[in-house]
Order: C-alpha cells, then sequence, then structure tokens
C-alpha cells in the first residue's frame, strides 16, 4: 500500500490545516500543533507552505487509530487570527448542514 | 507468516521458489504457473511434493489436466478486495473434483476465513498471527448458511423442509 | 410480511457478534482503517462529511410496525432524531458513533432488520415493488421471490468480493415501480406460453459516470432456475468484470464491452456447465418461502363507504385522496402514499416521532405494515376505504399529507454536499427551493406528473438521469454548478435524459427549472400530455430556445 503521501502531489496556495474524522465517534476533528486532534477548527495547526503541510499530513496520516481518512484544507485567516474554513465543504463540515431540518412539535 | 491447515497453525512443508531460482533437490515446493507450464513433466518428475501457485486472472484450463498429480494449489488474493480465486476455487473442488490442498495466499484476514472454507480452501498462509490463532474461534461464528456449496454444509432451506418433514411425519 | 424463522435469526444475531469483533479490532487498532474499510463497508457503514453513516436495509421495502418504531429508537438513541429512506429501500442514519454502532445493530437484530451489504462490493439489499402483494394485476407477489434471492445472496461465500457493488430489483407489476432497467439485474416476472412462472432476466444496468439502461439476456427464465441463473451471471462477472478502474467496475461496462449476445453467451455456457449444484428451486422450497408471508384477513367491504361519499365534500381531503390513494387489488380497500416531501423540507427524511407515528397508524388502519418505495415515500398497503378521512386527518396532523406524490415536489435527491463527501455540490437545498417555488398545489396539479431528480455528483444516487428532470450537481472553480438534463425516465420504458444546455449556478437553478416547467406548458398539446411526452414529440430544442433564449 502506497502512502497517501505519495499518491498525491501535495501542493498549497493559502493557509490550510489538516482535517479528519475521529475514529470512534466520527466527529469532524482538526490536527493541532501539539500532535493531537481537536473539534475546534481554531486549534488546528495552520501551514502555509507545501513543505510544512506535507509534514503536517504525515505526521497525522501515522495517527491511523485516532482519526479517518486524513486531508489538508484550505482556510482563511481573519483580522485578529480568527480561523475559518477556506471552502463550503469546510464550513458544512465546521457548522453543520445548511438545512433546516423540520421537526415538526 | 503462519500457515492454518487443518485448523491448525502448523508449520509449512511447502517452499516457495520464485521464478529463476533454483529449485531445492528434494522436499515440497511451490511454484509459479509459468514455470510449471513451462515443463510440468519434469515438475512432477522431481522428488518432493509440487503445488503450483495459480495466478486469479488466468483462466483454469491449463491446470485443470494436471490436477490429480499437484499436491497443492495455491490460489491469490492480491488485496482481500479481490474476489476472483473464490470462484476458482470452487470450482476446482466442485467441478473438477479437485481433493488435494487448496491454498490462499495474499491478503488472509480471519473475516474471509469462513468464506474460503466455504469455498473449498483448507490452508491459508495468514497475514497475521492473531488472526491465525482465532481460526478455529471464528469458524465457529456462522451457524447458519444460506448457499449450498461444495463443503456440504446444510443450507437453512435445507434445514427448514427436514424440519417440516420431520414435523408433518410426527403428526 | 415475511416472518423470520429462527434460522433467519440465528444468522443476524451471528452476523451483529462478528461486527462487533470488527469494531473491536478497529478501534484497539489491531485493524487499520484501510482493512475495516472493506468490512464497515460490507456491514453499510460509510464515512460521510460530519460522520459515520449507517445503512440498514428494508428488503423489498417491507416493514412492520414494530420494526418501524425499532427504527425510531435507533433514531432517538443513536443517531439525531430522524432517519433518511433512500431510493434504494434503505434507511440511513447519519450521525451514529462508531463504537455504539454494534449495540443499535443488536437493537434492530431483535426485529428482524439488519444492514448486511446495504453497501460494499456485493449483492445489495434486493428491491421490489413496494405496492407487491396488493398492486391489481400482478403476476403474484414478488417479495417471495425477493426473499429467496435475498437469502441466496447473503453472505454468499464466493460474491462477496466483486469488482463492484451488485444491484437487483425485481418486479411482478405490468408498471415497473422497481426501476429495474437501471438495475445490475433486472427481473421481471411474468408468464411463458405454457403459463409456467419465469422472469424476463435483464442485465447491465446502471447509472453513475456511465449510465446504461439495461438489455434483456433471456427472455424467459423459469422460477425454479433463477438462482442458478443468477449464480452464472455473477461467476463470469467475477471473473471478467474489471477490476483495475473502479469507474469501469460495474457489471454494465462488462457488457457494454462483450456486447450483450457474447456476455450472454458466456453465461449461458457457465450456467451449462454447473449443472446441478442444489440450486434448483422445487415446488416444496418456494412454498416453504411462500408460507412465511402473511397476508392480511381482508374483510369484504363496499367499494364506495359511506364514509368516503361524506368526506367527498371535504376539499382538501379529495385532493389528497385523488393524489395519494391508489387501488388496490381487494375490494373495499386502498394503498395510501405518505409523502416525505413537505413543502421546504428535505426529501425523504423522517423524524422519529413520525416514525413512531406511522407505525401507530399502521397498527390501526394497515394491518400493521408499512411500505417504502424507491421515490423515498411511504406507503400504507392495506387501508380500508372506509378509514381514509380519519386517515388523512392523522397524517395532515403529522405532516404526511402533502398531495405530492408523483408531482413537481416530489422530488428524489440524494444527500448531496450537506452530508456526503464525495459530493460537489448541495442536492437538498436546491429540492427545498424548487418545494417552496411549486408549493400551489393547483399549480403543481396543472403540470401533472413531473419527476425530478438530483445528484450532488456524477455516481447519480439522486438518479438524475432518469428523472424527466435531472440536475446534476458539479463544480466550477471551488463554486457549485448544476447541469440539467430532460426526457429521462425509470419505468418500464426507460430513457436516459438529455442536457439541456450549459450548467448554471446554485442561485439560478430553480429560476431554470421553473422556465422549463413553463416551456412545457406552453408547448403541450393538451393538458394530459406529460412533461416527458412533450420532450419526446418535440426534442429537447423547443425548451431549450424558450429557456435559454434571455440567458
Ligand atoms: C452519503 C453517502 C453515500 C455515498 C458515499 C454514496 C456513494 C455512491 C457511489 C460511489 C455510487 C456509484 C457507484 C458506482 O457507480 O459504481 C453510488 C450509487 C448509487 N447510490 Fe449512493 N451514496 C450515498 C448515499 C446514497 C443515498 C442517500 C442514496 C439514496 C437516496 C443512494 C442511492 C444510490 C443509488 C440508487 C446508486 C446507483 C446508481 C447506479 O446504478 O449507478 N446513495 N452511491
Ligand atoms: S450522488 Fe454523489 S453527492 Fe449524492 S450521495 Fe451519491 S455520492 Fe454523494
Amino acid at each position: 500500500m502506497t502512502s497517501p503521501l505519495e499518491q498525491k502531489k501535495i501542493r498549497i496556495t493559502g493557509p490550510s490545516m489538516v482535517t479528519a474524522n475521529r475514529t470512534w465517534d466520527g466527529a469532524v476533528v482538526y490536527r493541532t500543533a501539539k500532535q493531537g486532534w481537536s473539534t475546534e477548527l481554531s486549534d488546528s495547526a495552520i501551514v502555509t507552505t507545501s513543505d510544512e503541510a506535507r509534514a503536517l499530513l504525515a505526521e497525522a496520516t501515522a495517527d491511523d487509530v485516532g482519526a479517518v481518512g486524513p486531508y489538508i484544507a484550505p482556510v482563511e485567516l481573519k483580522d485578529g487570527g480568527k480561523v475559518k474554513p477556506g471552502n463550503l465543504r469546510e464550513h458544512i463540515r465546521a457548522k453543520g448542514v445548511t438545512i433546516d431540518l423540520q421537526v415538526p412539535a | 507468516m503462519p500457515l492454518v491447515k487443518q485448523g491448525r497453525i502448523t508449520t509449512d512443508l511447502f517452499v516457495h521458489v520464485a521464478d529463476g531460482a533454483e529449485l531445492p533437490g528434494d522436499g515440497a515446493v511451490l511454484v509459479t504457473a509459468e514455470r510449471f507450464l513451462a515443463d510440468p513433466e519434469a515438475l512432477l518428475r522431481r522428488p518432493g511434493k509440487l503445488g503450483v501457485l495459480w495466478p486469479n486472472n488466468r483462466s483454469l484450463d491449463d491446470l485443470v489436466p494436471h490436477l490429480d498429480r499437484l499436491a497443492s494449489v495455491a490460489l491469490v488474493f492480491p488485496t482481500f478486495r479481490d474476489g476472483r480465486a473464490y470462484s476458482q476455487a470452487r470450482l476446482l473442488r466442485e467441478r473438477y473434483g479437485y481433493d488435494g490442498e487448496l491454498r490462499a495466499t495474499g491478503q488472509i484476514l480471519r473475516d474471509q476465513f469462513v468464506f474460503m472454507t466455504r469455498a473449498g480452501f483448507d490452508a491459508f498462509e495468514v497475514k497475521k498471527d492473531a488472526d491465525a490463532d482465532a481460526f478455529a474461534q471464528t469458524m465457529k461464528r456462522y451457524s447458519v448458511f444460506y448457499q449450498p456449496t461444495g463443503d456440504g454444509r446444510v443450507t437453512a432451506l435445507n434445514r427448514r423442509m427436514q424440519l417440516r418433514h420431520s414435523e408433518s411425519a410426527g403428526q | 410480511m415475511y416472518a423470520y424463522d429462527e434460522l433467519d435469526r440465528t444468522l443476524i444475531n451471528e452476523r451483529v457478534s462478528e461486527f462487533r469483533d470488527q469494531v473491536k479490532r478497529r478501534l484497539s487498532g489491531e485493524l487499520t482503517e484501510d482493512e475495516f474499510k472493506i468490512l464497515r463497508l460490507q456491514n453499510g457503514v460509510y464515512l460521510q462529511l460530519h460522520a459515520y453513516m449507517f445503512r440498514v436495509a428494508i428488503p423489498y421495502g417491507t416493514l412492520s410496525s414494530k420494526q418501524l418504531r425499532r427504527l425510531a429508537h435507533v433514531a432517538r438513541r443513536y443517531d439525531r432524531g430522524y432517519g433518511h429512506f433512500t431510493t434504494r429501500q434503505n434507511i440511513q442514519f447519519n450521525w451514529i458513533k462508531l463504537a455504539e454502532l454494534p449495540d443499535a445493530l443488536s437493537d434492530l437484530a431483535e426485529v428482524g432488520i439488519h444492514a448486511m451489504q446495504t453497501s460494499g462490493n456485493n449483492m445489495r439489499n434486493v428491491t421490489s415493488d413496494q405496492w407487491a402483494g396488493v398492486a391489481p394485476g400482478e403476476i403474484e407477489d414478488p417479495r417471495i421471490w425477493s426473499e429467496l434471492i435475498r437469502q441466496h445472496t447473503t453472505l454468499h461465500p464466493e460474491f462477496s468480493f466483486l469488482p463492484r457493488k451488485f444491484k437487483i430489483a425485481i418486479t411482478a407489476a405490468e408498471h415497473d415501480r422497481a426501476a429495474i432497467k437501471i438495475h445490475d439485474i433486472g427481473l421481471r416476472l411474468h408468464k411463458n406460453g405454457d403459463g409456467e412462472t419465469g422472469f424476463e432476466v435483464l442485465v447491465g444496468g446502471g447509472l453513475g459516470r456511465t449510465p446504461f439502461i439495461a438489455k434483456t439476456i433471456k427472455p424467459f427464465v423459469p422460477g425454479r432456475d433463477i438462482l442458478s441463473y443468477i449464480e452464472a451471471i455473477l461467476r463470469v462477472y467475477n471473473q471478467y468484470g474489471r477490476r483495475d478502474n473502479i469507474y469501469k467496475a460495474r457489471i454494465k461496462i462488462l457488457v457494454h464491452e462483450l456486447g450483450i449476445e457474447k456476455f450472454a453467451k458466456e453465461v449461458e455456457e457457465e450456467w451449462k456447465a454447473m449443472g446441478d449444484v442444489g440450486l434448483t428451486l422445487d415446488h416444496a422450497a418456494i412454498e416453504e418461502v411462500r408460507s412465511r408471508f402473511s397476508y392480511p384477513a381482508y374483510e369484504k367491504l363496499p367499494h364506495m363507504p359511506d364514509e368516503l361519499k361524506q368526506a367527498a365534500h371535504d376539499p382538501l381531503f379529495e385532493r389528497w385522496r385523488k393524489n395519494s390513494v391508489s387501488a388496490h387489488k381487494v375490494q373495499g380497500y386502498s394503498i395510501v402514499t405518505l409523502s416525505l416531501k413537505p413543502v421546504g423540507g428535505p426529501p425523504g427524511d423522517a423524524t422519529a416521532e413520525q416514525m413512531d407515528a406511522v407505525a401507530d397508524l399502521a397498527d390501526k388502519y394497515s394491518f400493521g405494515e408499512i411500505r417504502v418505495g424507491h421515490e423515498q415515500n411511504l406507503a400504507l398497503p392495506h387501508v380500508a376505504k372506509r378509514d381514509l378521512p380519519l386517515l388523512f386527518k392523522a397524517l395532515d396532523r403529522l405532516g404526511l399529507a402533502t398531495p405530492n406524490v408523483n408531482l413537481v415536489t416530489d422530488i428524489i435527491a440524494c444527500p448531496g454536499l450537506d452530508y456526503c463527501s464525495l459530493a460537489n455540490a448541495r442536492s437538498i437545498p436546491i429540492a427545498q427551493e424548487l418545494t417552496r417555488r411549486f408549493a400551489n398545489h393547483d399549480t403543481a396539479d396543472l403540470i401533472g406528473r413531473l419527476h425530478i431528480n438530483i445528484s450532488g455528483c456524477i455516481n447519480a444516487c439522486g438518479h438524475h438521469h432518469v428523472g424527466h428532470i435531472g440536475i446534476l450537481g458539479v463544480e466550477k472553480n471551488g463554486e457549485e454548478f448544476y447541469q440539467i438534463t430532460i426526457g429521462g425516465r425509470a419505468d418500464e420504458n426507460a430513457q436516459l435524459g438529455t442536457l439541456i444546455g450549459p450548467a448554471v449556478p446554485y442561485a439560478e437553478v430553480a429560476d431554470v427549472i421553473e422556465d422549463i416547467v413553463e416551456a412545457y406548458l406552453a408547448l403541450r398539446d393538451r393538458p394530459e400530455e406529460l412533461f416527458v411526452d412533450t420532450v419526446k414529440r418535440l426534442g429537447v430544442e423547443p425548451i431549450r430556445e424558450r429557456v435559454y433564449a434571455t440567458r
């Protein structure tokens, strides 16, 4: 089995993080700078170069027991250091579905 | 890599011999289909048991004429997603009447043991020790089978009809 | 209803305990995700955007009230209080925790429900007409055969690792409600010249990236031989189906590449070579399965009870009755479809409360039985006509009496980017917006039968190719865009839709669909001419002109 690192070329064009789903419950998690996982996007380690991204992904991928399917995804850095999801998919993963679920009274 | 045979971990008497590598003077060997087909007679004359490693994308037609002189046929699961060798196994056992060792090689986990046994395999080169250790346990996992195969296990449908029969006979 | 016996129950429990072991090994790290993935998929567990998704089989779309209550329990106890009925007679839970899954499976097993082979490259849940056994004019109840095939394909020792997933659907009625022509194997039950029951066998249908309508491989296979014939097809497929490219691995590609004649020849040879391998279904075997389907003790009831005559004065009731109530084979009874497509709601979702309430209504009015159809709606299959007015009131209170069955707002949609990790674009909000645009039921009635199908990517889970109007999410420079096709259909005249023009952005989809519908209203030659028939008569061009003239 080739590792995902050899499979795909990694090139990032802006600030990015590594995200995955936690193994035991599937929750969306972000790789932290302390080599752990957090459910808060604001805790994620932010990388800005492709080399850093590759290293962060490799380190995250090594934790196969903790989380499933890590990949690199874009973030937006707002003034004051706030981190926002960088695309619609990550927005939905962070904030939930865009549908109002109707639960009748 | 442990070998499970007749339900137990056993020493593998067969040596896998790569193409081009020299054959040991005696003892059981497993050779590739190519090597075998290049000169079957020479290999069969050699002292020591002979087994053939048959790829899962090759028709069985070239193998069938030699079956009764082979001590082992090893079929291949390059990944455990690739299920072609299940069909080959059933054909060898059920259609061509092969009754020597039928060995599963490649990516073998405990989760395939029941399927493989039902398809006719009786020897397993298991990837992980823990899975090999769990063989007997795993084989006890299922007691109900819906399909008839050459392994002779009674299907659910037949059990029901037998039950029905004995019920009505008892009345 | 099919009643599980001790053997069926034992098997399900054995499967649960095996899966429990697999989950344990995964959580302890003994299994890598790479190894576990295929094992979880064999049991209906996907990983979506937010969590694991868990797909549970509803074989041939039949549920007892007890089973539906248990599904409600799973939604409540292990998920977020709702479930999603899919186009293949399954229900999905979107927020299940892997660590709790074995318990959820045990709870379901107690009522004879499982998730075996609801995903993965194996033989999937065998689907059938949701009106099986109650539709007028059926050859016989196709569920007998569905159940025989379900058993035969469950944990099959040879075909659990096929090149790709494999779906079988069966119909026994003139009108195909099971979409058999877009399945890997489609079976149409019919009688031959000698009055013998058997199947027309179709093969190689499927949607996805390369859609194909299934072709007939054999016009008549006697019922007793159907298992061996299916076995022969699968053996040929298992050997020769492509494994080098997942987009070319479905049987449809093999059939296409070999040609149906060559493929049929291979199957025929294999079938002949098989000989007697214990798969022939003799009369006793078929009767054994038939005997475990129970049918209600129907009363002798009038065709037109007083209750119905009185209620006819209520226009809301009448609108619903005309839309959602269908003819039953027994006089005095009806089949009632429960729309899971409320205006503004996500298509196919039901809350735990709704499920419980439907279970209660089924007990009261439908001999405890519920059906699930591929259009993502439910049905109560045995409602006495005299009970229709009371049932209507109860359904209306639950939000399950939207009179839009088969109309423009009865939209089939996949989960799309709101849930699915493979999606390019959202599906559900598009469906919601369309139901708001066409919320006026008079307008919808005026438009008539019109199926809109939405998929969030080319995998086509929302069957967009065969929607009268099909909407497919694509991605352009990180934005959601949608390709629109018209003229597709999924029934006995199955047909793939034709692209109407360039893809449009998210915000414009509903406008374009409105324009398409308006063009149709202007172009149809009489009110009875359905949308698809107008498209068939005129082709795409006149509609394209009207819709894209101003764009
Ligand atoms: C959200 C998780 C889902 C995932 C990851 C998923 C994945 C897929 C994939 C990869 C395919 C294409 C397979 C192929 O062509 O070989 C497919 C097809 C299909 N899916 Fe899904 N699906 C999901 C949900 C659903 C839902 C909710 C439904 C029903 C509403 C559904 C119904 C179908 C159907 C009917 C097909 C068959 C189309 C065909 O014949 O090619 N899926 N799905
Ligand atoms: S069609 Fe695509 S987006 Fe929709 S559920 Fe299927 S895989 Fe997901």
